[in-house]
């Protein structure tokens, strides 16, 4: 029985907050994961915004291209392509978590290293084949 | 989804649900599996979809007016673009739930939160489709 004397609360320890791991990389997939997610979220508002300029007419769709078109436009579409390819790679990943497969550590860190890597190199090849087709290069 | 797939009641568990409950199998957010299992449904669509319409874009990619236009009255492209946004919103509506769960420090903020989550991914996703059954009818 507890004394009334006693300490009505004691400090209880709580448990380590994000900063005080060291990261890994499944961990890091997985907060990134959530980002571009979120990310994907304020993006469909561009998707929106091209389409409604393609249905509006040649002169806003040609203003609107314009600015996709510059330097600021383009690095933004490629962070968006990245975005989409690094979010559905991770998806992918979590689909064959869900069917109770790759919980292994090292099966765990070839495809977090892969979400990273094959986004990295599907938005290359999507560019590549898109700056192509624009003649950029 | 299916009930032969739920594990025996523990004796607990069959002594304090109802069979009925039990048979529903919703839980107490009232919804059972459906948040996961949405989640997962339009996840499998969005990588079909991404990928067919990541295709068609990158063809576009460069084109004038007229051919962007003529592509997207096309069904091969406006027909998966509505089927993208409306697997999309849905998906990113959960998703957005999910983090407002997360994170929001008080009831209040949690329920607007919310409410504005599915009033962004509405209003977002019926521009879209305003804009592509525009193009397709004839703009």
């Amino acid at each position: 029985m507890a004394s009334a004397n006693a300490p009505a609360r004691k400090e209880r320890p709580l448990s380590p907050h994000l900063q005080i791991y060291s990261p890994l990389i499944n961990m890091v997939m997985s907060i990134v994961h959530r980002i571009t997610g979120a990310a994907l979220y304020l993006g469909t508002i561009l998707l929106a915004w091209w389409l409604i300029a393609a249905a509006t007419g040649p002169e806003y769709f040609a203003y609107v291209n314009g600015l996709l078109g510059s330097p600021i436009g383009l690095i933004v579409l490629a962070g968006y392509t990245w975005t989409l390819m690094h979010h559905m790679l991770g998806g992918i990943r979590h689909l064959i978590w869900d069917t109770g497969r790759g919980f292994d550590l090292g099966t765990v860190n070839t495809m977090s290293w892969g979400t990273l890597v094959g986004s990295l190199a599907l938005t290359a090849a999507i560019w590549g084949f898109a700056l192509k087709a624009k003649g950029m290069i | 989804m299916s009930t032969t797939l739920r594990p025996t009641p523990s004796p607990t568990e069959a002594r304090i649900r109802t069979p009925l409950a039990r048979a529903r199998g919703l839980g107490s957010a009232k919804s059972g599996t459906d948040h996961f299992w949405w989640q997962r449904v339009t996840a499998v669509a969005n990588v079909v979809l991404v990928a067919w319409l990541t295709f068609q874009l990158v063809r576009l990619a460069g084109a004038d007016y007229a051919s962007a236009r003529a592509a997207l009255k096309s069904p091969l492209l406006s027909l998966p673009l509505l089927l993208f946004v409306l697997s999309g919103m849905i998906h990113m509506r959960l998703g957005m739930q999910t983090i407002i769960e997360d994170y929001a420090t008080s009831e209040g903020c949690k329920v607007v939160g919310l409410m504005l989550n599915t009033f962004f991914v509405i209003l977002v996703g019926m521009t879209c489709v305003y804009a592509v059954l525009k193009l397709s009818f004839g703009a």
